[in-house]
């Protein structure tokens, strides 16, 4: 389309023309006051609002799929993240392309190679990602149809394409390979794709095995820890004991003699140990850590007091909803305060990654969310151009958020500046992504609201949290960056606005109410840094919300089910509750001692997908302990991309928010974080998970796609708060769900 | 006949109305069956001046003066020991079978404060610790319990009519905690300790009685014991009982404070230390004179409980408090094997009853000061630990070097002043080692991974001696590789 | 350093590595097999198990003295992802991975089960497998590929 931008049709000049953009947006000028999304980032600036997906910022057809000789290479900015997103990328783009998946190589996020689509998170990837491809392939398939009836001097409408081959009506055949030889893919999509009906698609809604199982279960190498270059070495670093802490003393001369140690770093507050063999930096490490003598360090709170602490830091307060005048008085009303502690991802593998500095260019593997917005930083704190540094991304464990992966990317990145030309891998401690990673906030909310006449009246709600998002907007957000000598300062924290929300996500119910008054108050003195953590604010929100609903519903003597159907006229929203309802069996329980029965419902974001889930739970009577026994939840996430991997997804997330809610929390006093490892941080074992588990998938032919990550972390805490309180008579509204937790 | 008559008579009044009348045949009975190696307190010693005295009294004292032929030939002597044979067997099988209490219809609505008490109750008894096996439902027992005399399983006592304790009425329950016997009239085996439940009060036992009644029934049958003969024949255990069974509910002594009175009456009554801290005789039965001067159970040793404070590396009560607790304490660890889980059901009580406890056994002087020495001697030349230091470095140091987490953020101790390491006995620290300590689902605590698979017998060993050289360097422990051996063989 | 013969998967390597050692780096780094990971190291997680002689063991805390003589097997010894073996190609059939990080640990856990008890109940199988943590919540499909393994096959979808 337009060269108006002066670019040339060319990988590297696309993203040179983006790298200045991003060097624009690194001005504070540019930097707006509310991040628009999740992944909205810098460099993501929207050059054609009309188009779909991350078309919208990333237009270039080119940018997304490349044909040649050697065979179709389609290109994201999302990565796999152990979702399988991967292989749902794959399927759409070879439907649209209409060739086997066998026949693409997909890559992910690249700063090198692939379009900046921000960060994969806020479970945005099919959203923005598989949209776009869903167009960009077909726009491509088309225009290659279209060279080979112009070369054929045949109308298009008669050609047909099969395992990437174009056929005419008289035997003709000209491989895609060719085809794209007559055609300029360097040029702006367009907003209008070619049509395909749904019930035709043959991988779109079909389940695809994932690419990336087979070396997983076979010792492949599949992660950044498994990263093999020539000459490379081992590396650790050595953090203070908290943040904070200044360095009075270390023996860097007794390391440096220890056995096979190479380089050891010490800059500032930065320490960190270089040897030839991992073993040996592990010792380097453990000695270092004996020989280091800190001083100082930030004050950690009480446990006890964090929420009244929450309240009382200084705070700005965001008006997130204000829709109508409350009424006078109402026959029911629920008010409550409602918690939660701080949360860990506690990734199982704790973070890794590679960098290499060769030939002036810094190259950085990494399990990063986003390797551009992570880039920018490296750049900054290294002092070098952007375009020097290139960030590849490479799967490390599951991450749920932002985890200690750019802190990683970041040590990584500073030891290789310091051994030029040789390739250094970090890995974290256990004990270092425990302490180090960004926590999920603690937060509390105090819920006011009214029922009379079976109709919700006024919705009043208030929150405060701490940052939800505090990703690499700058070198100052990078942990490491702040233990230099000369260190960096992390920007203002920026609440992610709504519809998206943070810590106000999902804040504001669905339901049909009379007047809201919601308000967040955003707290940015952080007793803990903490960030982005699947569903963010939706987990506590949704948890309060449904608990209010079952309230109300109870002392008013409704069916709470019921009481929800009432207030909601969205078809899609009645469907997943009517399906749930039907198929627990809604309200019948066991006559077991200690049965209770729970149900939820949400849609994440209130655009993103439907969610509604029923949980049967027994809890004993004597010792408290409960035993979740059935779960029964139906989706609908619009068109379904790969039927089983939403279905892992569900699974994966109904049971980690089963963790989360009845175990979870960071334990920490004045002296110290004491969930330095998993005995101080207990997540759910094989022994404790719920008997059963039935998924049920509401798919929705030929609808947008709109994730599936995040849907179930607020229903299934809120299922499991009505079903506990149903089974015990007593509403628990503190997570975790335990008999401690609760106010004596 | 005064005082050890009036003993045993004081006991057969305990025992039904039956055999009351039997007294001196009952004399006779229980002179014939005494084990000479166990020491009777009080009355028997007294009675014979003699503790020490390992010939069977019945020879002492009934049959030197018949060592007479004339009276051998008599048939009067005979019909009066045929006589004494037929009523000696009609006691003793009186003395064996017991009746049935009536069944009743489970109770179905209990007092909230009782319930509460109960909870208390059942928690300082460690009901849950034995009738529960892993994996298995609160009080569905099940647990293996392997005893010199055979393996035994746990009983179901959750209120199933069928397979728990259900129809059992609160004397019922009252006979089994006091008497040892089930509601059909069948002798429990003494493994469950009620030698000393039966000093509780009947208060307490009945709070325990309504807690249990209480909870879900579940329907779970008893598991079959694998007793070894003749312990298979449970009737027999009654003259275990003859024999051991004795002690009032426990009062308090006036002389003492209340802290003193209650840690007392947890120690011997509900808490039951003595089953594993006392050390027992050939029969299972404690040795009271040797009361609280260490056990074994499992394969572990229970230390003494006497002269805490008068150790080497001594005990004070708030470490002790912290201990019993589950805590990590200084100068002593946390801990381990068939003691934690007593710890945690103590961690879960108000700290004032593991004050009590402590107070009670700090009191406890020790006359003879138990030697923890082993053959002093200073090392001929200093012993070459570095294999242990290796090993120390590659499975140990992630958790336990200076540096490491829980030492420097939880201020835990080192190793080596750990009671384990301290002990003059290698063997507790050996099974932490093979061992581990479990994970509580869901809740966070120490934990321990086994060893046992990634360990050799040679590794063991160096390590253990490479860290009780850090703990005790003049007191090695030179048993290392026969405890080691006999530990992996108690294991298979 | 000293030199150590290790029995890997069937093949004897002779290695030059630290006295102390634990076997998970000597897998990773000396023979290049990427199946035990690091999750902890600490004998918590259970990503770095393998077997040896018969035994699931943590390889992060097991030193690698003292393990001459013994056979040492990882996931690599199950089959590839070309030819998966039985077990394997349950985890594939079910895609009982979200992440995959734990997987492989998961494998040799429950290898190790099987081998002893062929066909253990799903008690047995959630007993057993315990002692290895799964963050993304996997472990429905876990069961479900061992009991497919263990002969039961109740959910044919």
């Amino acid at each position: 389309m337009s060269e108006a931008n002066g670019l040339n049709p060319s990988r590297r000049a696309f993203l040179r023309g983006g790298a200045l953009l991003m060097a624009f947006t690194l001005m504070p000028v540019a930097r707006r006051a509310l991040a628009d999304t999740e992944v909205d980032t810098l460099g993501t600036v929207v050059l054609a609002p009309d188009l779909p997906g991350s078309l919208r910022t990333n237009p270039y057809l080119d940018a997304w799929i490349r044909i040649g000789a050697d065979g179709i290479t389609v290109y994201t900015g999302k990565v796999e993240l152990g979702t399988g997103v991967k292989t749902a990328l794959l399927q759409i783009a070879a439907e649209r392309l209409q060739v086997p998946a066998s026949a693409i190589n997909l890559l992910t996020a690249d700063t090198a190679l692939t379009p900046n689509e921000g960060y994969t998170a806020g479970s945005h990837s099919i959203f923005d990602s598989g949209t776009a491809l869903y167009n960009a392939a077909a726009q491509v398939r088309e225009m290659l149809v279209d060279a080979a009836a112009r070369s054929w001097q045949i109308d298009a409408a008669q050609l047909s394409t099969r395992d990437g081959i174009i056929e005419g009506p008289n035997g003709e055949r000209m491989a895609y390979a060719d085809a794209v030889k007559h055609v300029d893919v360097h040029q702006y999509a367009k907003a209008q794709s070619p049509a395909m009906a749904a019930a035709d698609f043959k991988l779109i809604g079909h389940n695809l095995p994932r690419l990336d199982i087979p070396a997983k279960v076979s010792g492949g190498a599949a992660f950044v820890q498994d990263m093999r270059l020539p000459g490379m070495l081992h590396a650790r670093v050595i953090r203070p004991p908290r943040p904070g802490c200044t360095l009075q003393a270390f023996d860097a001369a007794s390391i440096e003699a220890l056995n096979g140690v190479v380089k050891v770093i010490r800059d500032g507050n930065y320490l960190a140990v270089v040897a030839g063999d991992e073993w040996q930096a592990i010792k380097a490490m453990r000695a270092g850590m004996e020989s280091a003598k800190w001083s100082g360090g930030e004050a950690i709170p009480e446990a006890a007091g964090i929420h009244d602490l929450l309240k009382q830091l200084p705070s700005k307060r965001y008006p997130i909803s204000n829709n109508g005048n409350p009424g006078g008085a109402t026959e029911t009303r629920f008010k409550a305060r409602v918690t939660k502690q701080y949360l860990m991802h506690g990734s199982i593998g704790p973070s890794c990654a590679v960098a290499w500095f060769n030939d002036g260019v810094l190259t950085v593997w990494t399990h990063t969310q986003g390797v551009y917005p992570l880039r920018a930083g490296i750049a900054e704190m290294l002092r070098l151009p952007p375009d020097r540094v290139r960030c590849i991304h490479t799967e490390g464990s599951g991450c749920y958020g932002h985890n200690g992966a750019d802190d990683a990317a970041a040590d990584a990145a500073l030891i290789a500046m310091r051994l030029p030309g040789t390739p250094v891998r970090v890995q974290w401690m256990r004990e270092q992504e425990n302490l180090w990673e960004p926590y999920s906030s603690a937060m509390v909310t105090e819920v006011d609201a009214g029922l009379s006449q079976g109709r919700l009246q006024d919705w009043n709600y208030e929150l405060w949290t701490t940052p939800h998002n505090e990703r690499i907007v700058n070198a100052g957000r990078l942990l490491p960056a702040r233990l230099l000598a000369k260190p960096f300062t992390s920007a203002p924290s920026v609440p992610i606005a709504q519809p998206e929300g943070d810590g106000d996500r999902n804040a504001v119910p669905l339901y049909e109410l009379g007047a809201t008054r919601i308000n967040m108050n955003f707290v940015t003195t952080m007793p803990f840094r903490t960030s982005a953590m699947r569903s963010l604010g939706a987990h506590i929100n949704i948890f309060a919300i449904e608990a209010g609903i079952d309230e109300l519903a109870i002392k008013a003597g409704l069916d709470p089910l019921a009481l929800r159907l009432a207030h909601l006229s969205d078809p899609r929203a009645r469907a997943v509750i009517e399906r749930v309802r039907d198929e627990i069996g809604w309200p019948h329980k066991s006559s077991e001692p200690g049965a209770g029965i729970g149900f939820a419902f949400a849609r994440y974001k209130n655009i993103m997908g439907y969610c509604a889930l029923a949980v049967k739970l027994r809890v004993h009577p004597q010792t408290g302990e409960i035993r979740v026994d059935h779960v029964v939840t139906a989706v609908d996430v619009g068109q379904i991309v790969s039927p089983d991997g939403l279905r892992n997804q569900v699974e994966g997330g109904i049971v980690q928010s089963t963790s989360w809610t009845l175990y979870e929390k960071v334990a920490y006093d004045a002296g110290g974080i004491r969930s330095y490892d998993w005995s101080g941080y207990p997540i759910l074992r094989f022994t404790q998970l719920p008997k059963k588990v039935d998924v049920h998938l509401l798919d929705q032919p030929g609808e947008p796609f709109l994730g599936a990550a995040e849907i179930v972390q607020g229903p299934m805490a809120a299922a499991l708060g009505n079903a506990v309180s149903n089974a015990t008579g007593r509403r628990w509204l503190n997570l975790p769900l335990t008999r401690s937790t609760q106010p004596a | 006949m005064r005082g050890a008559q009036r003993c045993l008579w004081r006991n057969a009044l305990l025992r039904g109305p039956v055999i009351l009348r039997c007294k001196g045949l009952l004399y006779a009975l229980a002179l014939a069956l005494t084990s000479a190696s166990a020491p009777f307190p009080g009355c028997y010693k007294e009675r014979f001046h003699d503790p020490h005295c390992t010939r069977p009294a019945t020879v002492r004292r009934v049959f030197l003066p018949t060592m007479n032929s004339h009276l051998l030939k008599s048939r009067t002597l005979w019909i009066s020991v045929g006589v004494l044979a037929v009523l000696g067997l009609i006691v003793a099988v009186a003395l064996m079978w017991r009746p049935a209490i009536a069944p009743i219809k489970r109770p179905t609505s209990f007092d909230t404060a009782q319930l509460q008490r109960g909870a208390r109750v059942v928690e300082a008894g460690d009901c849950a610790v034995c009738h529960t096996r892993p994996g298995g439902e609160y009080l569905a027992g099940g647990l293996p319990l392997v005893t010199p005399f055979g393996t035994l399983y746990s009983t179901n006592i959750t209120p199933d009519a069928q397979t728990g304790i259900g129809e059992w009425s609160l004397p019922a329950f009252e006979r089994a905690m006091r008497e040892g016997i089930a509601r059909d009239g069948h002798f429990l085996y003494p493994a469950f300790p009620y030698v000393h439940y039966r000093r509780m009060s009947s208060e307490d036992i009945a709070d325990a009685y309504a807690y249990l009644m209480s909870g879900p029934a579940v329907h779970a049958p008893a598991r079959q014991n694998q007793m070894n003969v003749p312990m298979n024949i449970r009737p027999l255990v009654s003259f275990w009982n003859l024999l051991f069974l004795h002690g009032e509910p426990l009062t308090p002594q006036a002389e003492h404070s209340a802290a003193w009175n209650r840690g007392r009456y947890l120690v011997d009554g509900p808490g039951h230390c003595a089953g594993c801290h006392s050390p027992l005789n050939l029969i299972g039965a404690e040795k009271s004179s040797e009361y609280l001067k260490g056990g074994s159970v499992d394969g572990w040793e229970a230390p003494a409980l006497v002269g805490l404070g008068q150790r080497a590396n001594p005990w004070s009560r708030e470490q002790l408090v912290g201990y019993l607790r589950a805590d990590v304490v200084n100068g002593h660890g946390t801990p381990a094997g068939p003691m934690r889980p007593v710890s945690l059901s103590l961690a879960r009580l108000p700290a004032s009853e593991a004050e009590a406890i402590a107070d009670y056994l700090l009191s406890l002087q020790n006359p003879h000061a138990v030697s923890e020495t082993t053959a002093q001697r200073s090392p001929s030349s200093p012993a070459d630990h570095s294999s242990g230091a290796l090993l120390f470095s590659s499975a140990c140091a992630g958790c336990h070097a200076p540096g490491a987490p829980m030492r420097e953020i939880d201020g835990r101790p080192g190793l080596q002043s750990t009671s384990a390491l301290q002990a003059a006995s290698s063997r507790n620290f050996l099974k932490t080692v093979l061992e581990g300590v479990p994970a509580i689902p869901g809740a966070p605590g120490p934990v321990m991974p086994p060893f046992a698979a990634s360990l050799d017998n040679a590794q063991l060993g160096a390590l253990a001696a490479y860290l009780r050289g850090q703990a005790r360097p003049e007191q090695p422990w030179t048993d290392l590789s026969s405890t080691i051996e006999a530990l992996r063989q108690e294991t298979k | 350093m000293s030199q150590i013969t290790l029995t890997v998967n069937g093949a004897a390597q002779v290695l030059e590595l630290e006295a102390d050692m634990p076997l998970l780096y000597a897998l990773r780094n000396h023979l290049n097999l990427n199946g035990a990971k690091y999750g902890c190291g600490l004998g918590q997680c259970g990503a770095c198990t393998v077997i040896v002689d018969d035994q699931p063991v943590f390889a992060c805390l097991t030193p690698c003295a003292g393990l001459e003589g013994k056979k040492i097997r990882t996931v690599e010894s199950l089959g590839s992802a070309e030819k998966p073996g039985p077990l394997q190609a349950a985890f594939i059939d079910k895609q009982a991975a979200q992440c995959g990080y734990c997987i492989a640990g998961m494998l040799m856990r429950a290898q190790a089960l099987l081998e002893r008890d062929p066909h253990p109940d799903e008690q047995t199988i959630r007993e057993h497998m315990a002692g290895n943590l799964c963050r993304c919540g996997t472990h429905l499909r876990i069961i479900e590929a061992i009991k497919q393994v263990a002969g039961h096959n109740g959910s044919r979808t």
